[in-house]
């Protein structure tokens, strides 16, 4: 599992640091860690344009995101 | 799987809310414009004297607080800061210079064409030339650093400045300037203004609109959501205003915009790259700021200290074009965005 926090960073950073990840991997799981809903929203768009799975937890005011990949 | 209805109904409604102000007073193609109407603000609390353009733009009120409040309601209202606060506004600052070179910011830019002013293109141009260079940085790993929570008063702030600001403009105190001729002296009824302004806002929160990341996002990672928001705008506001009859097609006699192409590319080139830096365009970052957000705050206000800066040094164009000193300031100022751009790579 990669962790990839991005918490306090902006717009657009949390999906490039994500997207780099998905590059890099052929199947596996990330957890991108971010603060506010609009990050959330991005990753989420990001995964599912990836056709990967994704589950999303709150956790106080931030949101732990799981991206599955699997090999197609 | 990227169309979303919300941010197809905020470009939709600000292009047909913006056709209508200009119909009911506002300058034309002005409709709505985050730099004209931050720069008449400037002009109306007195920190410049450009008498022509002096006005308390309730449009910008209605937008803040009706981020705030919608951000409020979804609970998303929450204050943050503490990311390169200066340099967002030592940026906004840059921003504004270069939308006032050009003569509107990116949603004025959307507008102009809506309304057939086909200078314009060349601001389109720029803008996306701009962005283009950012998202480069971007890539090499560009930020503006973390940012954490804040307390709770200092998201209040600015929500608190702008009921003040409306109080201003019914009041109509003598030490605040109104224009009596030229853009600042033309204006919708203030209520309307100020009701289409809370609908954009609260719309925008809702669905992130954003000129800069419908572009950014294009182009960095192949994703549109946002670009059709940038589509609808267009597309509404054309039609609302072939409508209204306001749909005027040329180079020559359009309102408030100058033909000198080169300024209008460059001018919103440096917008377009301020805007990738800070995280959106200057109407999200109103957005970014009624939701509490101190770093966008601040941005907002170096656009206020940008633009009567900008009038004061005679930087900013009038539709007989750019000045020397706003030329001079545009070239200077990209060269100093692309330098940040380079430099800063906080983890």
């Amino acid at each position: 599992m990669i962790e990839i926090d991005v918490r306090g960073l902006a717009c657009p950073i949390p999906v490039i640091r994500t997207k780099k990840a998905l590059d890099e991997m052929q199947e596996g799981e990330i957890l991108t860690i971010v603060d506010n809903p609009a990050s959330k929203e991005n990753v989420m768009r990001l995964a599912r344009a990836y056709g990967c799975q994704i589950k999303v937890e709150p956790a106080g005011e931030d949101f732990r995101l799981t991206i599955t990949r699997r090999r197609t | 799987m990227w169309l979303s209805g919300t941010v197809l109904l905020t470009g939709a409604s600000l292009g047909v809310l913006a056709a209508f102000l200009v119909r009911w007073g506002n300058p034309g193609n002005m409709g709505i414009c985050v730099a004209c109407f931050l720069r008449d603000i400037a002009g109306g609390l007195g920190f410049h004297r450009a008498a022509g353009v002096q006005y308390i733009r309730p449009e910008i009120m209605g937008i803040i607080l009706g981020a705030f409040v919608a951000a409020f309601l979804a609970k998303e209202f929450r204050p943050t800061g503490g990311s390169s606060t200066l340099l967002r506004f030592i940026l906004g600052m840059f921003s504004m210079t270069g939308a006032l070179v050009f003569l509107g910011c990116p949603v004025r830019m959307a507008l102009r064409l809506s309304g057939g002013d086909l200078n314009a293109i060349l601001g389109v141009g720029g803008f996306a030339s701009g962005i283009y260079l950012g998202v480069i940085f971007l890539r090499r790993g560009f930020t503006l650093g973390r940012s954490g929570s804040a307390g709770k008063s200092n998201g209040i702030i600015l929500p608190t400045i702008m009921l003040g600001l409306f109080l201003l403009l019914i009041a109509r105190p003598a030490f605040i300037f109104f224009s009596e001729k030229g853009p600042g002296s033309q204006y919708a009824p203030v209520l309307l203004s100020f009701i289409a302004g809370l609908l954009i806002g609260g719309l925008a929160q809702r669905s992130r609109f954003c000129l800069v990341g419908g572009i950014r996002d294009f182009i960095l990672i192949g994703n549109p959501y946002l670009f059709f928001g940038l589509m609808a705008l267009i597309a509404s506001g054309t039609l609302t205003n072939l409508f209204l009859g306001q749909f005027h097609l040329g180079f020559s006699d359009q309102p408030v915009a100058h033909q000198a192409h080169l300024w209008n590319f460059l001018g919103m080139m440096l917008v377009g790259v301020c805007g990738v830096l800070l995280g959106g365009c200057p109407l999200r970052q109103l957005i970014l700021a009624g939701e509490g957000n101190v770093d966008s705050t601040f941005v907002v206000l170096g656009m206020l200290a940008g633009a009567a800066l900008a009038h004061n040094f005679d930087l900013a164009s009038s539709p007989r074009g750019p000045t020397t000193y706003g030329q001079i300031a545009v070239i200077a100022l990209l060269l100093f965005a692309l330098l940040i751009g380079i430099k800063e790579k906080v983890a």
